[in-house]
């Protein structure tokens, strides 16, 4: 027992302490008070990834409009309350929204994607081909043709409720806006004039489309009749200050409810307490006393392991846990490999000390070579899992073995062999029986 | 000491008929695609009263859902995987349901969009080929000192393409009655096992160069059974503690990382069988040129050059 030995054990034994006091209680952990954070499947939430049409943005400016979305979207979700809403852009047109613990109406999802730009349109044959539709309504500014939408409103847009109690969403147009009105309203009189939000008609409280008819020339003020309370605040608050520059597609929508997630982390801790044991156990009757060795390593791994995940941190999900619970069986490996290296050294007949020594040493290039496969792997998935809308389970997964396997490589060494060079020199050191693995005694 | 390489050409002839039993199941009955693949809809529902599973999928049918593929999770919950809905058609597909059986809850919808699932499925393909030869090129760089590095790359990735075979063979059997279908978490598993099954055949590998460098007058097919049989322990026992903590979360996690989970379960005890009995032994075929035994021709064209 060395002194330098004496001063790494205590150290080990002071990370241990440390990490255990950021680990427990899992909610809050008395060191740091961190929580550990759960993904979407674990704990209820919303992922949305959208598509940007860019096809109407000139060259160059893809970036820029983007990063409006995000501000725009921002916004929007905001007021929802979520603690830790995500919202990126990702590629070159997409927008994922991460909204862990929220749970939404349809109704409600559809608000943050929509571009809420009204297009007012006619119905008429535009074509010549006999049949009526819903185009755009243009009008002629400076001899060139525009159609008519809300980008032209000022942002003073409200609701309010009309004399005879029915809801109104009251507009004002800019010059540009009214002049264009003028024109059409001008005339339509008498005809239909349709309001569109995309290529859907927008409509009311009833269900039905909102296209009133056209009674007398609109110019700088309008209003339209028919929606619900609340579909006409929301749009009201979005045409002030949040349209989106561009329109947006829904490409992949993953919602879990709180309720589903929650009895998982029960479960996983139980599963990972059971392997965790299981392991231990097996290590310790098969290996004796450096069993008993590797799993209190192996304890120190998993403190260690759950502190680095909640200082990173790292967002458990299902699958990340599974990567844990599974680093847990290979994190042993490197102690196997020492173990049974020190075995062949005891059997060669050499003293256990020499016998730790060698056994430690020559073990170190097959841990090495074998954990850098496992590395790649892992980078691969973390990409695949970062690179695809339905990734994020990947990832976790990819992160979780990552550091696994990282941590386990430095428990398995350095602490156990501290742990093993403290037997040195002790009573028990002369009795290989106890340091021998129950198949493979001395020969 | 075991002779496990004497017995090579036995076990290549048992490895060459399960991997012949893989293939003929998987061209016959073939994998199901799961929505993250194929696009889609999947969703999860609980009924506060219970339905019977037949109701639904009449219900279904009635709304215009014929393709829906319905069923029942361990909680008695349904899922329905349909193609892809857009918002207003599922509202009205759960008001429909709701008003016919109801009260229900969603618990989960995931919906996914053609355009995510071709790019899912491209990035899961790059995935697994990229870590391929991202392992060959790794072995053959470590194993550089040694004679012939090329032969231990390729023995490692053919015991891969083995345990490829057969995990996903028995997966496409287990398929059938477990209603299993092909996720990204069946990539990450078929990943994972790609990554233990190297790491077994490289802690193999390392005591082959470990014993070539210390004797390498000797014969390789002597030494690689010696190191054989020095790392079977080793491979055994990582082998049982990997498979005790996948056997948890079998039992008490299952649900979405099913898939990871019985991939994995299958995949430690092929990639273990793999790395002894395939990846080293072929070490030797390809070092003796053994196959030259089988095919006399070959041994003709030799004789006159």
């Amino acid at each position: 027992m060395t002194r330098k030995n004496i001063i790494a054990s205590s150290v080990i034994l002071i990370i241990f302490i440390l990490a255990a006091l950021i680990v427990f209680p899992l909610g809050n952990g008395l060191l740091f008070s961190r929580g550990v954070e759960l993904g979407l499947d674990l704990q209820g939430g919303l992922r949305l990834v959208y598509e940007a049409d860019l096809s109407g943005v000139t060259d160059g400016s893809e970036d820029e409009i983007l990063e409006g979305v995000v501000a725009v979207i921002t916004n929007r979700i905001n007021p929802l309350g979520v603690s830790e809403p995500q919202i990126e852009k990702q590629g070159e047109d997409r927008i994922v929204v991460s909204l862990p613990g929220l749970s939404l109406s349809d109704v409600e999802k559809d608000r943050i994607g929509r571009t809420a730009l009204l297009e007012f349109r006619e119905y008429k044959d535009s074509d010549g081909d006999g049949e009526k539709e819903w185009v755009p309504a243009t009008g002629e500014i400076n001899g060139e043709q525009k159609t008519l939408n809300s980008s032209y409103f000022k942002e003073n847009t409200y609701a309010a409720t009309d004399d005879f109690g029915r809801i109104i969403l009251v507009f004002e147009f800019n010059e540009e806006g009214a002049k264009l009105s003028e024109q059409i309203t001008g005339r339509m009189i008498g005809q239909r004039l349709g309001i569109f939000e995309g290529d859907q008609p927008l409509l009311g409280d009833d269900g039905q489309p909102i296209a009133p008819t056209v009674e007398s020339t609109i110019s700088d003020r309008g209003q339209i009749t028919g929606l619900s309370v609340g579909e006409a605040t929301t749009l009201s608050q979005q045409l002030n200050a949040g349209r989106l520059p561009v329109p947006l597609d829904v490409i992949y929508e993953q919602t879990v409810s709180p309720t589903l997630g929650s009895d998982f982390v029960d479960l996983s801790l139980k599963a990972g307490i059971i392997g965790l044991a299981l392991v231990m156990l097996f290590m310790t009757l098969y290996y004796k006393i450096p069993g008993l060795v590797a799993s209190l390593a192996l304890l120190f791994y998993a403190a260690i392991t759950m502190a680095l995940y909640k200082l990173i941190p790292v967002t458990l999900t299902l699958a990340g846990i599974g990567g844990f619970i599974l680093s847990i069986g290979m994190a042993v490996d490197a102690n196997v490999l020492i173990f049974e290296r020190i075995k062949e050294e005891l059997q060669a007949g050499r003293t256990l000390g020499s016998a730790i020594e060698a056994g430690f040493n020559r073990a170190w290039s097959a841990i090495r070579d074998s954990n850098i496969t496992t590395f790649i792997v892992c980078a691969i998935l973390f990409w695949v899992g970062s690179s695809v809308a339905a990734g994020a389970s990947v990832q976790g997964f990819a992160l979780t073995l990552f550091v696994g396997v990282a941590v386990s490589m430095f428990t398995a060494i350095v602490v156990t062999r501290t742990i093993m060079r403290l037997f040195i020199g002790s009573k028990i050191s002369g009795n290989k029986r106890l340091f021998s693995p129950y198949l493979g005694g001395e020969k | 000491m075991i002779d496990i390489v004497g017995k090579r050409f036995k076990l290549f002839a048992f490895t060459a008929i399960v991997m012949l039993i893989c293939i003929i199941t998987l061209a016959t009955s073939g994998l199901k695609m799961g929505i993250d693949f194929s696009s889609g809809s999947l969703l999860t529902l609980s009924f506060e009263e219970e339905v019977a599973l037949n109701d639904i999928k009449q219900e279904l049918s009635t709304l215009g859902y014929d393709n829906a593929i319905v069923q029942v999770t361990g909680d008695g919950d349904f899922l329905i995987r349909t193609l892809t809905l857009e918002a207003e058609e599922k509202a009205s597909l759960e008001t429909s349901l709701e008003s016919r059986f109801g009260e229900l809850e969603e618990l989960s919808f995931e919906n996914v969009d053609p355009v995510i699932a071709r790019q899912t499925a491209r990035n899961a393909a790059i995935a697994v080929a990229a870590a391929a030869v991202g392992i060959m090129l790794y072995i053959t760089w470590a194993f550089r000192r040694m004679p012939k590095p090329f032969h231990y790359g390729t023995c490692a990735i053919a015991a891969l393409v083995h345990d490829l075979l057969i995990v996903i063979g028995i997966f496409a059997v287990l398929s059938i009655p477990m209603g299993l279908e092909v996720n990204l978490m069946f990539i990450t598993g078929v990943l994972a096992v790609l990554g233990y099954s190297v790491n077994d055949t490289v802690v193999i590998f390392d005591r082959i160069r470990e014993n070539r460098l210390n004797n390498p007058t000797a014969d390789l097919a002597i030494t690689i059974n010696r190191s054989l049989v020095e790392t079977l322990t080793r491979s055994v026992n990582t082998g049982i503690t990997t498979l005790v903590v996948i056997l948890a979360l079998l039992m008490f996690i299952g649900s979405t990382i099913l898939n990871f989970a019985i991939i994995m379960l299958i995949g430690v005890l092929v990639g273990t069988y793999s790395s002894i009995f395939v990846a080293s032994t072929l070490l030797i075929v390809w070092d003796k040129k053994e196959w030259k035994r089988f095919i006399p021709w070959l041994n003709r064209g030799e004789a006159k050059v």
